[in-house]
């Protein structure tokens, strides 16, 4: 499945009502006429600047170029496709532009149920997994079996009518009314224990869900009036005493005492970003070099993480890109995930070993920046940066503790801010092509496919066997 | 010469149901309430028959058997394991541990009687689940 198939045809029906020869729209370009031939053919892959200059001189949005349908809703679909069982008829993962430009209500249904039963498969995961290793259920179960059991034993002797000797049969019915009285004290707790599951720290998301849909609720940024609030004395990420909530991490959003304490160390460290660099500073760098992390970090002197982190929740504003931004741990296990059209982070299980996030994890605190290109329809690129720090200073001791952080910028926003920029471009080395999980990437001979594609007919000759 | 049945169980009034109804069949029971000291128990007392709960303060069930079948002296002992879980996987287990003959909890008193004699009577032929690697 070529996978830009359809900007390129768009490109050429585009240039048709507008009336243009492929020479001539190849040349106010700056491509040789042929070159255009085998993109509008869909024979070459096209992005970046390249897309943007075709889009200007066709008079329309680069969007209208690139998407056909949405953006979200076809990757939720795929999504979809790539989690469903096997069917009896197999899934058209080659028409899934076209059903979702044909039927949007149905193909929004389908993305919409695959949500609902992810979440509620985590929350069946969630259930079963206190029921298996809960000590107190345990614990409740056994003491209920073993009343149980002495019972049934001593009413069965108690009831055989046989001749027992009246000591006996006085000691029996003791024991009788002794057990009794515990299974009835067992079982009202086991009942009421059995009540209180699913209500308090067991809400249906994860609490890392909830922060984000609370995070995303505020488009990720925070107020600035409450970044400026004063930072209490020994709040700190990973200690366990969580700082007074502020009104904003007490949203309706974030049910979950967990999620709360979360959204709570959340904002303790959006506001030590803050202050150690303020707006106007954020602001000058902005406006020299875009949107920059080194040149952040070198001005205000915080560390390339925490300049990733304030760059990506900053408040909407004219003329500033919206940032994506991912974080990691030791483990790989994503702990934050700020999404963009066209690059949106797995909700579950692993991500891609190829983006520069890991790339960092592998050498702590050696900063990479890569032009990587995300798979899908349309393929779209973004500069990112990645950064892996200690999260803890830590003693020769301790286990090492450490976070990756990764920022993801529009290959646009960055070109529009080189443009404006006096410092000349940044070399890069060549563009990485990343997925975001190996189920739904179509890209073929990936070195580091981990299994085989939905989306990808030839996969089986690349699994594994084209390491080079 | 009586029968003698060693009881390893923690709960008193089970101790109680059980040495009742095997006392009335003509046994001889003794009784042992500690998971970590059982082994020496059997050891000391020698008896023909044990029955072994799984949930015991100090030593699971499970361990106390393996010790048991480790020992050459006790590979062929008739072992009688009471659990309240009678999940495939915890029968799994004490099979490859090997013991004799397995029970669930709660027990019907003549089953119980049933399975106590009928792994008397099957004592000096080896029990085919017991000659494993223990």
């Amino acid at each position: 499945m070529p996978r830009s198939a359809l900007t390129g045809t768009r490109i050429r029906e585009r240039r048709s009502l507008e009336g243009l020869k492929q020479a001539d729209l190849a040349r106010s370009v700056g491509i040789s006429p042929a070159y255009l031939n085998l993109i509008e053919h869909n024979r070459r892959r096209i992005g970046g600047k390249l897309l943007v200059d075709l889009a200007r001189e066709l008079n329309v949005e680069l969007a209208a170029l690139t998407e056909g349908a949405h953006a979200p809703l076809i990757d939720a679909l795929q999504g979809a496709a790539a989690e469903s069982a096997a069917l009896n008829d197999p899934i058209e993962t080659d028409r899934i532009e076209e059903f979702a430009g044909r039927f949007p209500g149905w193909a929004g249904l389908v993305a919409q149920q695959r949500e609902q039963i992810t979440l509620l498969e985590r929350r069946v995961e969630a259930l079963s997994d206190r029921l298996a290793h809960d000590p107190f259920l345990s614990d409740a179960l056994h003491e209920v079996l073993s009343t149980v059991t002495a019972i049934r034993s001593t009413a069965g002797i108690l009831n055989a009518g046989d001749d027992i000797d009246p000591d006996w049969q006085v000691r029996f019915h003791r024991n009788m009314y002794e057990d009794s009285q515990r299974l009835a004290t067992g079982s009202q707790a086991l009942v009421s224990y059995l009540d209180t599951v699913g209500k308090a720290d067991e809400a249906p998301n994860a609490p890392l869900d909830e922060v984000e849909s609370w995070l995303a609720s505020t488009a990720y940024a925070l107020p600035e009036n409450a970044l400026e609030t004063p930072i209490s004395a020994g709040g700190g990420i990973a200690g366990d005493e969580v700082t007074p909530l502020d009104k904003s991490a007490q949203s309706d959003m974030l049910t979950s005492p967990a999620a709360r304490a979360l959204a709570a160390q959340w904002l303790e460290r959006a506001r030590r970003d803050a202050a150690a660099m303020p707006m106007g500073d954020v602001e000058a760098v902005l406006a020299d070099f875009g949107p920059d992390p080194a040149a952040l970090a070198q001005r205000t002197g915080a560390d390339l993480a925490a300049a990733m982190r304030r760059l990506a929740t900053l408040p909407a504003a004219e003329g500033r890109a919206a940032l994506g931004l991912v974080t990691c741990d030791g483990s790989g296990t994503l702990t934050f995930r700020k999404p963009l059209d066209g690059f949106a982070p797995p909700r579950f299980g692993a991500a891609c070993p190829l983006w520069p996030l890991y790339q960092a994890l592998l050498r702590p605190l050696s900063p990479v920046r890569r032009v990587i290109e995300h798979m899908g329809q349309p393929p779209r690129q973004f500069l990112a940066y990645a950064v892996c720090q200690p999260v803890v200073p830590s003693g020769f001791d301790a286990p090492e503790v450490v976070e990756a952080t990764m920022l993801f910028v529009p290959i646009d926003a960055v070109m529009d801010a080189a443009a404006r920029s006096a410092r000349p471009s940044q070399n890069v080395g060549d563009i990485v092509e990343v997925g975001t999980n190996c189920r739904v990437c179509a890209r073929v001979k990936c070195p580091a496919r981990r299994e085989p594609s939905l989306l990808s007919g030839d996969v089986g000759s690349s699994f594994l066997n084209e390491v080079s | 010469m009586g029968k003698r049945v060693l009881l390893i169980e923690d709960e008193p009034n089970i101790i109680e149901a059980i040495r009742f109804i095997l006392s009335r069949d003509g046994w001889i029971v003794e009784t042992h309430s500690d998971g970590a000291s059982a082994v020496g128990a059997v050891n000391a007392k020698q008896p023909d028959i044990v029955i072994l709960d799984v949930m015991l303060p100090g030593k699971s069930g499970f361990d106390i058997l393996r010790d048991l079948r480790a020992d050459p002296e006790h590979a062929a002992l008739p072992i009688l394991m009471l659990t309240a879980r009678g999940q495939k996987k915890d029968r799994d287990m004490a099979q490859a541990a090997g013991v004799s003959a397995f029970m669930t909890k709660p027990f019907s008193n003549s089953g119980m009687l049933d399975a106590v004699n009928g792994l008397m009577a099957a004592g000096d032929a080896p029990v085919v689940d017991v000659s494993g690697d223990g």
